[in-house]
């Protein structure tokens, strides 16, 4: 069963193609991640699916439903969270989730029922009156995505759900969207960050220009890419050849980028721990002392110079 | 959509907005109350060196322009509201959700016109306590408050057409820089054979003027002694202007609010 299918979507602003030619496809109950950077038809392309922008060209079915035939139906089975936390700001949490329940045709008591019930899952019980200017960001985020759960929808769509939060509050969202998962919900989200995609989804798409150009699970996805980086700063750029030819000489690190500037250098690596267990001994074997040693997820920007050869 | 759906929906909006007023008790105040202060400052610190053109005391003739400003200045809270709901994309919200979409701007107009009502009560009391009277039958009074709301009803359009052009809440300051000089350039607080030439031609053709005209003679007021067409034409043109700008603003603010899915 597909929760998401878009065939060939386009869509033009002027003269700019914020999609063109889209397809994906997203089976029931499963996480999806969008990754693609600012301006890569992200947010056009769930706007599209929620029914908010018009299907220009192609075709988008959600929970089995044309979008552009019957919109009305979709939105019966759909959640949204958009970019900015689009709650009240002078009312309080449940004074929220009552008047999107009231707006779901709940009736006032299940509404009220509904509302209790998303407070005490997301946390935000004890928020009383405080109106909810007053929230932290990661609690309005919390918040945000309750109000887009009220009638437990098919399928829930959650645009950046993190970007503009502290680590903390990062952590909070992705806990609680980790928490919707096995109750059946088909979630689609975008992001700009690979290790948010990695976190969460079990698939990935990347797209770019508005089309898609690498799709895969996350492992799929980091054996095209090169996987998890090592970065090695030291103390004079005098040292970066010396320890470039140690990092090369790690089994199976990947081809040596050097920053000069930066005095460090940067490898894709296959086993992390492996990788770094080989490079520490080979560094002190070879007399050089790092600065600073880090293991980390390949930035946004690496995965397009990997997968299109260009950066953005 | 169902008509029983609209209309409880369309409710739900306009609760969302007393619960707003609940929550803010002083921000409804100090809104209610600027008008009143404006009232007293013009009719104590200006209004003695203040000529009614034709005769007649000055409070008596400005309380109609105040009442009038009022509920122009009203385009500035729906205009704001509007912006602020877009911005932050509370109204994606509203469209993305299986409700009636009017709703959003049905409940907008019906809380909005709500609080002008208010706001005209508490303007005609601050009227009365200042010494001002109306002197003509409760019919007339009924009808230059009739008139008085058809102009809010029409700004209350023009508020929403342009809170959805604008969408970012921190540009709703130029709009606002700019209703003074629309709203000076009337009759409210001066009569426009006082003002120079060509100034006096824009005032007396305001959309404000008309209603101002009309009301004072309603109430049987001062100052509706102009001698050109459009003062002489006042109550015409109190019903005509706000129909013709309900007649360009509802069509634009409707378009503009399905053009949301462009």
């Amino acid at each position: 069963m597909l929760a998401i299918v878009a065939e060939g979507l386009r869509k033009t602003y002027g003269t700019k193609k914020a999609l063109d030619g889209l397809n994906m496809t997203v089976p029931s109950g499963t996480v999806h991640a969008v990754l693609g950077p600012n301006g890569a038809g992200k947010t056009t392309f769930v706007r599209t699916l929620a029914t908010l922008l018009r299907v220009e060209e192609g075709r988008a079915r959600v929970a089995g439903i044309d979008v552009a035939e019957r919109p009305a139906e979709v939105r019966r089975r759909i959640g949204l969270l958009g970019q900015s936390a689009a709650v009240d700001e002078d009312l309080s949490g449940r004074q929220n989730l009552e008047l999107f329940g009231r707006l779901y045709h709940l009736g006032a008591r299940r509404a009220a029922a509904r509302a209790a019930e998303l407070l005490e899952r997301f946390g935000l019980s004890d928020t009383g009156r405080k109106p909810v200017q007053a929230y932290s960001g990661g609690m309005r985020r919390r918040l945000d995505l309750a109000a887009s759960l009220i009638i437990e929808p098919q399928i829930l769509f959650l645009d950046e759900p993190t970007t503009g939060l502290d680590p903390r509050g990062r952590t909070e969202v992705w806990n609680a969207v980790r928490s919707l998962v096995g109750g059946g919900t088909t979630v689609l989200l975008t992001t700009q960050y690979l290790e948010e995609a990695d976190q969460l989804a079990d698939r990935i798409s990347v797209i770019d220009h508005g089309r898609v150009i690498a799709d895969g699970t996350a492992d799929e996805l980091k054996g095209k890419v090169g996987g998890d980086r090592i970065d090695v700063v030291v103390h004079e750029a005098g040292l970066l050849p010396a320890a470039a030819a140690v990092l090369a000489a790690v089994p199976g690190a990947g081809a040596v980028e050097l920053d000069e500037d930066r005095r460090s250098i940067s490898a894709p690596v296959a086993d992390r721990m492996d990788a770094l267990n080989h490079l520490v001994r080979a560094l002190h074997e070879a007399g050089i002392e790092a600065e600073d040693l880090a293991v980390r997820r390949p930035t946004l920007d690496e995965v397009f110079m990997q997968l299109t050869g260009e950066h953005r | 959509m169902s008509p029983r759906w609209w209309l409880a929906d369309s409710w739900t909006m306009t609760r969302r907005e007393l619960a707003r007023w609940a929550r803010h008790p002083w921000g409804a105040v100090i809104s209610l109350a600027f008008p009143v202060m404006m009232l007293v400052m013009f009719a104590f610190f200006i209004g003695g060196g203040m000529q009614v053109a034709g005769g007649g005391d000055y409070k008596e003739f400005l309380v109609p322009g105040m009442l009038v400003l009022t509920m122009a200045f009203g385009l500035e809270g729906t205009m704001t509201a509007i912006a602020q709901d877009l911005g932050k994309g509370v109204i994606d919200r509203f469209r993305s959700m299986p409700m009636a979409p009017s709703a959003v701007l049905v409940g907008r107009g019906v809380a909005d016109m709500l609080e002008s009502i208010v706001s005209l009560a508490i303007m005609i009391g601050a009227g009365l306590a200042i010494g001002w009277r109306w002197h003509g039958s409760p019919a007339s009074a009924f009808a230059a408050i009739g008139l008085l709301l058809l102009l809010r009803f029409a700004m209350l359009w023009c508020g929403i057409w342009l809170g959805l052009i604008v969408g970012r809440p921190d540009l709703v300051m130029a709009v606002q820089i700019l209703v003074w000089p629309v709203a000076f350039s009337s009759s409210a607080f001066a009569s426009p054979e006082t003002m120079p030439g060509w100034l006096g031609t824009v005032a007396d053709w305001n959309p404000m003027t008309a209603t101002a005209t009309a009301v004072r003679d309603l109430f049987g007021n001062p100052g509706v002694a102009g001698t050109s067409w459009a003062a002489e034409h006042a109550h015409l043109l109190a019903v005509l202007w706000p129909l013709v700008l309900l007649a360009i603003a509802f069509p634009m603010a409707a378009a503009r609010f399905r053009g949301l899915s462009r």
